[in-house]
């Protein structure tokens, strides 16, 4: 340990977490530092932001203790971290944009004139000490939230922290949405609290940032953590190493099959969320996007599924342009999505699983305009099997089903309209890893009869075990592609961070 | 082998020797709860024919099912939208608009450069339905087109149809729609007065109307897919469902109901006049919702809507029959729908619960 003398003003202890069966947390004792950024790094599902939760008294851990300056606390809710001086900032902003800085500073804890009346002169008063010590004294505590650019409501946010007197300020990636001149003024920000003695625990994807501003780095995978060091001491091979542990190929089957002819192209695509992409996809291929969230890799899926309209750009199937951009003409040439958000795009929740299964491809069921029940149930039945789909029946509700199960009858309505090439939007999240296993091998499976797949994942580990090519999406753009025998974690992890690293490559 | 086999249960069989019953219960009570509007329609014929003597002759049945026709014909139509998560404040308005058009060609025709020309009752029938079915197509695309919410599209319409209904006599009723020989479109009360097998004409167009809805609702592509739209629309675009049209088509369907009820009315009313069928909507909602039609959507059935029509005409027209005076009837109609959603969200509970325990 080389980061001098430092002292562990916050301390996690053998904390384990279980949600249901599913263990987020195994046993983790972190220690974030005084006065120190302590940066937090894994993939999305390590654990890091179940940690926080802890931490920051929105979770209770299912076992461990949490010490804070050496005695043990109970940390029962968010107000009661606060009150000890522990904050935290969520990925998502929580503002009111339809009201004032100084009014969402004090949102819920307004200061009382009176014991009744608002008091607004001495919140501003207070919200303008706290913009200035910000970095922000030009700016007008009555201006409304919602006509901040995002970095500024994002400080707003840690502005709010900042009015109780906070030790310990918890940021959960707040530079995903930011320019890099907000990232600037934020990590100022953070080097002021630094110099104030204030402990920052800091969440991040971008290794070429948190780098610059970090003092000691904390890696999770799995639930666990795997490596606490000072930032001095370790490079970004030995992170990304950390993050994605060994081997993890054993999990995966890998696609052997040959390539052969052109089945997807974009060209040139635009919509809002991207921009100027262009891609192909080939017969028995499985080609994967990486990318961090809000990169734009579901806009893009989206698109070439019909569901958003293309500003500019062709989409060509099979060598043939498609330009209506219909979600109908895009399935007719042979395109099938399955969402990443199962519960929202994916379920009619109301629906069985066999009517779920059915949706798409129902118009085939008929006789004289009647549905055939026989015909149905044979079909489902059949798919069921098929996919190996764990249900009490078909004509169970279809919430009734596991994740897993519940994102291979979604997979199961895709593969009925018999499409060409299949879109996989995070085809694994938020199911266990055997169901996992079950549906990477499925993808190998497809391939080698003969569908082009085009999947994204976040997931380092399952991209590079999977894909026979990796394009990797950062701020709606493709950075970079590489093959399956090109392929590094480094490469990946440096092309999906941000501009200014590419900026410098080009 | 054996030896874990014969444990196994005996390990179980302990702490809760209840449970099957208990489970047992569940299911009595869910089923209990699913065919309440049945339940509920039996006690009410049953505690109002022990008060009234009145209550269960012939003549009563025959007026109330008439008047039970109309509001189920509506409510089926409504039910198409609701399903859809959509709604349709303007049917009454619609089935009034539908009125005075069909009225006023009955009863001064069709004013065209040379003359006055006046259809078969058959044409002026159709002529109505049209009528109605376009209002609801207007419906369909303000809402699917121009985003305007359902309820504040349908509001607007709501105003709008009555209006025009108005404007159609400027206000006045059209008394006689009786026709005549010489223009060839006698016999309008054939489908509001007349009976058939001594059931009412409008009785049996209701059952055409609800075997055909059900038909369209359980056996049809088109059917399933109004489900999955309303269950959960993004899923249904992702499907390949055109969710634009399904939403035109059902606004069709109702505005095309509620002129059909339009017109049964005005047949057994024997006159046209625009303020026919004023807050008929809020019934024919109340009856979808009684049957167990979800206003969220994805959830409900014709059938329970039909039964729902029957428990709101049985209840209103029971209590004017043993003398509750008409503020006491608004009372413990209000009452019974609010009591019915409660029942439903016990029924999905209970049902969810059961399912959970038996995956």
């Amino acid at each position: 340990m080389s980061a001098g003398k430092t002292s562990a003003v916050l301390e996690a202890r053998n904390i384990s977490k279980s949600y249901g069966g599913v263990r987020a947390l195994k046993d983790v004792t972190f220690t974030a530092h005084q006065g120190k950024v302590n940066v937090l790094v894994g993939e999305n599902g390590a654990g890091k932001s179940t940690l926080m939760k802890i931490l920051s008294g929105s979770e209770q851990p299912t076992s461990g203790e949490i010490l804070l300056d050496g005695e043990p606390v109970v940390l029962a809710s968010p107000r009661e971290a606060m009150k000890r001086g522990i904050g935290i900032i969520h990925q998502e902003l929580s503002l009111f944009p339809n009201l004032s800085i100084a009014e969402n500073m004090f949102a819920g804890r307004e200061l009382r004139r009176g014991g009744r009346f608002v008091d607004s002169g001495a919140q501003r008063r207070r919200t303008r000490e706290v913009l200035k010590r910000l970095g922000q004294d030009r700016l007008d505590p009555g201006t409304l939230v919602g006509d901040l650019p995002i970095g500024q409501q994002q400080l707003v946010e840690i502005g709010r922290a900042l009015l109780e007197d906070v030790r310990v300020l918890i940021m959960d990636e707040p530079t995903s949405a930011l320019s890099n001149h907000e990232v600037d003024v934020l990590f100022g920000v953070m080097a002021d609290l630094r110099a104030q003695d204030v402990t920052v625990i800091y969440i991040s994807h971008k290794l070429d940032e948190f780098r610059r501003i970090g003092d000691w780095v904390t890696v999770f995978r799995d639930g666990s953590l795997v490596a606490h060091e000072s930032m001095d001491s370790t490079d970004t091979g030995w992170i990304v190493r950390q993050m994605v542990g060994r081997d993890p190929d054993s999990l995966y089957v890998r696609n052997s099959s040959p390539v052969g002819d052109l089945l997807l192209e974009a060209r040139g695509l635009t919509a809002p969320g991207f921009h100027d992409v262009s891609l192909a996809v080939r017969k028995g291929e499985v080609v994967g996007i990486y990318g961090l969230m809000g990169a734009g890799r579901t806009e893009l899926m989206e698109c070439l599924m019909g569901m958003r309209r293309a500003s500019a750009g062709e989409v060509l199937l099979r060598g043939k342009p498609e330009p209506k951009g219909t979600v109908q003409a895009r399935m007719a040439g042979g395109l099938a999505l399955v969402p990443e958000d199962r519960q929202r795009d994916g379920l009619v929740q109301t629906m069985s699983v066999r009517d779920n299964i059915l949706l798409a491809t129902v118009a085939r069921f008929t006789r004289a305009g009647l549905l055939t029940g026989g015909a149905e149930q044979r079909t489902a039945d059949a798919k069921v099997r098929e996919l190996a789909i764990k249900s009490p029946g078909l004509a169970a509700t279809v919430t009734a089903l596991s994740g897993g199960n519940q994102q291979k009858v979604v997979l199961a309505r895709a593969l009925l309209t018999e499409p060409v090439v299949l879109l996989l939007d995070e085809p694994t999240r938020g199911i266990d890893v055997g169901a996992k296993a079950q549906i990477a091998a499925l993808m190998a499976d497809l391939a080698a009869q003969g569908f082009g797949v085009l999947f994204i994942s976040s997931e380092l580990a399952e991209v590079m075990a999977m894909a026979d090519r990796v394009l990797v999406m950062a701020r709606g753009r493709i950075t970079a592609e590489f093959t399956a025998q090109t392929v590094t974690e480094e490469a990946l992890v440096t092309a999906s961070a941000s501009e200014s690293v590419l900026e410098g490559q080009q | 082998m054996t030896d874990t086999h014969v444990a196994a249960p005996a390990k179980t069989a302990a702490p809760p020797p209840d449970a099957p019953r208990n489970q047992a219960l569940a299911r009595a009570a869910l089923l209990l709860l699913r065919g309440r509007t049945l339940v509920v329609l039996v006690l009410l014929i049953l505690i109002f024919s022990a008060i009234s003597s009145e209550y269960l002759t012939q003549s009563n049945l025959i007026l109330m099912t008439k008047h039970v026709a109309i509001n189920a014909i509506l409510a089926i139509g409504v039910t198409f939208v609701i399903l859809t998560g959509g709604i349709d404040l303007s049917v009454g308005s619609i089935a009034g608009l539908a009125s005075m058009v069909s009225g006023g060609l009955l009863f001064k025709g069709l004013n065209v450069p040379g003359g006055t020309v006046f259809f078969s009752v058959a044409v002026v029938i159709l002529i109505g339905i049209v009528v109605g079915a376009l209002v609801g197509a207007v419906n369909g695309v303000l809402i699917t087109r121009f985003k305007v919410a359902p309820f504040i599209a349908t509001l607007g319409m709501l105003y709008v149809a009555r209006g025009l209904a108005q404007l159609h006599s400027n206000g006045g009723t059209y008394p006689d729609l009786a026709g005549s020989a010489a223009r060839g479109n006698e016999g309008f009360h054939f489908i509001g007065v007349d009976s058939l097998l001594g059931i009412p004409v409008a009785v049996w167009i209701m059952v055409l109307v609800a075997v055909a809805a059900i038909v369209v609702t359980t056996r049809t592509p088109f059917g399933r897919r109004i489900f999955a739209v309303g269950g959960n629309e993004r899923a249904a675009v992702l499907s390949g469902i055109r969710v634009n049209r399904i939403k035109i088509a059902v606004y069709v369907i109702s505005g095309a109901c509620a002129a059909l009820a339009g017109l049964l009315l005005t047949s057994e009313l024997g006159a046209a006049y625009p303020d026919t069928a004023t807050t008929y909507e809020l019934n024919a909602i109340a009856a979808a919702v009684l049957g167990g039609t979800a206003l969220a959507g994805g959830r409900g059935t014709i059938i329970g809507t039909v039964m729902g029509a029957f428990v709101i005409g049985f209840l209103s027209d029971g209590l004017v029959l043993v003398g509750v005076s008409t503020f006491w009837q608004s009372v413990v109609k209000g009452a019974v729908i609010v009591f019915a959603v409660i029942t439903e969200q016990a029924q999905q509970r209970l049902q969810s619960g059961l399912t959970k325990r038996t995956a």
